[in-house]
């Protein structure tokens, strides 16, 4: 499962998805909202995603995990549209016969979303907005 | 012949467009589709952004040959997760 979705993520279906008989562990991931970011106070964030791009990168990103790992199974799904403090953008579940492969498969997989994965994150915070990864924000006008 | 490009993030809201059909000359690449596209938007130039390139969801060079009814996306840096 390698999804983009505009509701919120349920980690138990990704935990389902990867469960399998061979697997001795399952690895998981999760990404949350955190509420400051280099000295802002952030309100939100706003993902955006070029969707079917998106959920191909994402499998491919899986495929290049098989390739390095003996994992069983893998399942990512990264939310878009506006989410709120502490809850969850992103979520990765790994299964695997031992849990080194999982743990190493789960690290590589996020790391492999913020390098190369079409998603964009905009921070709202107090007195501004900001599209992360372009230095490039402008101050609200909200007279 | 004619592509469309779609535009995210923040060349969308600069653009204030998010899908632009553009008529193109036989033999143009990605690097040629992205100059005609900042004279009509003017915007798009972000300065000192880095972008990468995808023809019909996959990354290229820039200096990919386009095709009649190719979907090109000039993606700008990613910060999913």
């Amino acid at each position: 499962m390698f999804r983009v979705t505009d509701k919120p993520i349920n980690l138990q279906e990704l935990v389902d998805c990867v469960t399998d008989p061979k697997a001795g562990a399952i690895a998981t991931f999760i990404g949350t909202t955190r509420n400051n970011n280099e000295g802002r106070k952030v309100i939100a964030l706003d993902y955006e995603a070029y969707p079917e791009m998106a959920e191909k990168e994402l499998t491919r990103l899986g495929e290049e995990a098989r390739k390095k790992w003996q994992i069983c199974r893998m399942a990512i799904v990264h939310r878009v549209g506006p989410v709120q403090i502490t809850e969850p953008s992103v979520m990765i579940a790994v299964s695997s016969a031992h849990r080194e492969a999982a743990f190493a498969a789960c690290r590589f997989a996020i790391e492999e979303i913020k390098r190369t994965v079409p998603i964009w994150k905009k921070e709202v915070y107090e007195g501004g907005e900001i599209w992360i990864g372009t230095q490039s924000g402008q101050p609200l006008n909200r007279s | 012949m004619t592509v469309k490009v779609k535009l995210f993030a923040i060349l969308r809201e600069r653009a204030g467009a998010a899908e632009v059909i553009k008529e193109i000359k036989e033999g143009s690449t990605v690097a040629d589709l992205w100059a005609v596209l900042q004279q009509d938007y003017p915007k798009l130039a972000v300065p000192g952004i880095r972008l990468l390139y995808a023809v019909n969801q996959d990354y290229v060079k820039p200096d990919r040959v386009l095709k009649n009814a190719d979907e090109v996306v000039f993606v700008p840096p990613v910060s999913g997760g």
